[in-house]
């Protein structure tokens, strides 16, 4: 058991092996526990998300990273019997805070999923959702120059501009991310959660995915969960290792793949664990 | 990854295919054996389907239609309009009928009170009504002779039609030798049409089969069943929204559930019962009319509604939820943004075929005095009626030969209301379907 000194002098207790620490906290997560009924999924996990970081957390299958990723913008409310206790604040708040409404933490922390889930609506209309719902913009033009610049930033603009209207399913498996993307950009978040973005495209489009969140990089901190150790390492700083429902280990991601302190973080980095 | 790299040995390859192909043959027998025992299932239930509408149709098409006489008729003013200002009541105590049988008498001349008392029968008793009618419609025709189309009487409708033999013993028939020498003559001077009925469409209950008709019961129909939807439907669709997105999981949710599906399952006529108890007993609502009828059937429907709204809700795929929740739509705004539009088929054919179920039913309308003979064709919900089924129910059980056509006749407008009703339906369906 290591105790490290937390940044307002409080103790803080994990096994975690490397800095959990960001310079420039957007989120930190302290002793987190999650529970699906009576089962502990996530056991005592403490994080820090930097600003305008990208951090990628990997683990082999079941070891409760989406479960992780999800208590930042607070979808695991939505599973029935999943319980979170700790803490979680983003910008000073506990965002699990009662008096916290998920409705605005949900439109400062955007998600994009495992599986591309455009809308069944038009392509327009799955970028403009957002904003419609949250009244970010007062005029049709406003509205109009959201879609535009949000389909930009998220690489897809050029591609479907002639055809705003036709409906976002109709999409290749690539563009519909991208459009998801898009859909989660277009409301301003400042932190963009990705849940396996790419697992399920083909590697062209992958690259495409990539080469957006090191551009979106620049501008939001990013969450990616991936089970791709090459996607990790190309496209995140950091990199945070679970296994078990356990933060294994985390620190820069050049250090985690060339040398990992800890055994199962090396075995897994190797191929061994998987 | 597994470190046991040692090599168990199996059956030999060359063995397994054998002992694989000398199963294929016992394999693919039963497949044989279970596709026949499909394909005669199938034909069994087609057959008795056809068996069905071959004999509705046989006895129902007759059913539309009837046989007319067409007789000259002194439309004389006097004796039509005695009180001389063309109103209803003026007309209707006339001597319209007095002027019809004379009509007739000029044709087949009765000698004698006995005859004339035999030709008395040979015309419909509402054929005075029709003249009234006509004259009402259009005041014009008073004082002038004219061609007028009368419904003959279902026993002389029975004997054109066949039913009613010539040869049978005089005594043994419904009408008589005198009667039958009158019918002849008419049919001679080509006075006899066989046309489509005035009446099953557009008349209303009787005990004459040459009149009844279904329009009452029909509107009736209608009228109930728009009852039975604005109730349930809303509530429905609002329960199943509460029940999938909004409801916590604990006992009370688990026991309404439960509830609710026992209640898809429960005996339609205890629903008449209940009706027959809380509406009229309870709130001293009258009997008889589509607004009681209307508020059971639509409780009858609602667990269907539930049911099939639900299934429709929750078939929608969590990822469009984890999309809208992602966002941060609210839990209002995922479901009607998302769910509802996703669902709204399915809903609707939960909701049609509910209806459907309703709009057959007769047991709980029994119940709450939907029975009743009601010869005025209603006009609100709040007027006595009866329905479609109720109508053939009480048609199947008159004694009129012709009765038995205007059963199947009903029938058949049932079914055509009924296959309307799922025609909107799928056209609904697929037009709000997202195929994208």
């Amino acid at each position: 058991m290591v105790i490290m000194n937390y940044s307002n002098n409080m103790k803080l207790e994990t096994k975690t092996i490397g800095n959990i620490f960001a310079d420039n906290p957007k989120i930190t997560s302290r002793n987190v526990n999650v529970f699906y009924h009576d089962k502990q999924a996530i056991n005592n996990v403490s994080l820090d998300v930097g600003s305008k970081e990208i951090i990628s957390l990997i683990g082999p299958s079941g070891c409760g990273k989406s479960t992780f990723l999800r208590c930042f913008n607070r979808m695991n409310d939505t599973i029935d019997g999943c319980k979170v206790e700790g803490n979680i604040v983003l910008d000073d708040q506990d965002i699990y805070h009662p008096s916290v409404d998920v409705v605005p933490l949900r439109a400062k922390i955007g998600m994009v999923f495992q599986k591309p889930n455009p809308f069944p609506k038009s392509i327009y209309d799955n970028v403009a959702y957002g904003p419609k719902i949250h009244g970010l913009a007062s005029t049709k033009d406003e509205l109009d120059s959201i879609v535009e610049l949000s389909l930009k930033n998220a690489g897809l603009w050029n591609e479907v501009k002639d055809r705003l209207q036709s409906p976002g399913t109709g999409l290749s498996g690539g563009q519909q991310q991208r459009l998801c993307i898009a859909r989660a950009i277009a409301v301003s978040p400042e932190i963009i959660l990705m849940d396996e973005p790419c697992s399920a495209l083909d590697p062209i489009a992958t690259a495409k995915i990539e080469e957006l969140i090191h551009q979106l990089g620049k501008n939001y901190s990013i969450v990616i969960v991936t089970h791709s150790m090459q996607q990790a390492a190309r496209v995140s700083q950091r990199t945070a290792y679970f296994h078990l429902g356990e933060l294994i280990e985390v620190g820069l991601t050049k250090q985690i793949f060339t040398t990992p302190q800890d055994k199962q973080t090396e075995a897994y980095i190797s191929g061994r664990i998987g | 990854m597994s470190n046991n790299n040692k090599n168990y040995t199996l059956m030999d390859a060359k063995k397994a295919e054998e002992i694989v192909r000398s199963n294929v043959k016992k394999r693919r027998r039963k497949d044989i054996v279970l596709k026949s025992i499909g394909q005669f299932a199938i034909f069994v239930a087609l057959s008795f389907l056809v068996f069905l509408f071959v004999s509705i149709f046989a006895k129902g098409i007759p059913g539309f239609f009837q046989h007319y006489v067409t007789l000259e008729v002194n439309l004389d003013q006097k004796r039509l309009d005695p009180k001389g200002d063309l109103s209803a009541d003026s007309l209707y105590s006339g001597d319209a009928r007095k002027l019809v049988l004379e009509a007739l008498y000029k044709e087949i001349n009765p000698k004698g009170r006995k005859q004339k008392k035999a030709a008395k029968k040979i015309l419909s008793s509402n054929a005075e009504i029709r003249v009234a009618q006509m004259v009402l419609e259009n005041p014009s025709l008073l004082g002038k002779t004219i061609p007028i189309t009368f419904a003959l009487d279902d026993d002389i409708d029975s004997f054109l039609r066949g039913y009613i033999k010539r040869d049978t013993p005089e005594s043994d028939r419904r009408i008589n030798n005198t009667v039958i020498k009158f019918v002849d003559v008419l049919v001679e001077k080509n006075l006899v049409d066989y046309k489509f009925s005035d009446y099953i469409l557009s008349g209303s209950a009787s005990r004459s089969p040459e009149i009844a008709g279904v329009k009452g019961a029909l509107i009736g129909s209608i009228l109930t069943l728009f009852v039975c939807f604005i109730l349930s439907f809303p509530i429905g669709v609002a329960t199943a929204i509460y029940l999938e997105g909004f409801a916590p999981k604990n006992r009370i949710t688990e026991i309404i559930e439960i509830n609710i599906n026992n209640l898809a399952a429960v005996p339609s006529v205890v629903f008449g019962i209940l009706g027959l108890a809380i509406f009229i007993g309870v709130f001293g609502m009258p009997r008889s009319i589509p607004l009681v009828g209307g508020m059971v059937l639509g409780i009858m429907t609602l667990p269907t509604i539930i049911i099939s709204s639900r299934a429709a809700i929750s078939a929608v795929p969590p990822s469009i939820l984890d999309a809208a929740y992602g966002v941060g739509a609210s839990k209002l705004q995922t479901m009607f943004h998302h769910v509802i539009p996703l669902a709204i088929p399915g809903m609707l054919t939960g909701t049609i075929i509910g209806m459907a179920r309703a709009l057959g039913e007769t047991a709980p309308l029994l119940m709450i005095g939907m029975v009743a003979f009601i010869v005025d064709i209603p006009n609100s919900i709040q007027e006595p009626a009866t329905v479609l089924p109720v109508q053939i129910f009480m048609w199947a059980d008159f004694a009129e030969r012709m009765f038995v056509n205007k059963t199947s006749s009903a029938t058949i407008i049932l079914l055509v209301f009924l296959i309307l009703m799922n025609g909107i339906a799928i056209f609904l369906r697929n037009k709000l379907e997202r195929r994208w």
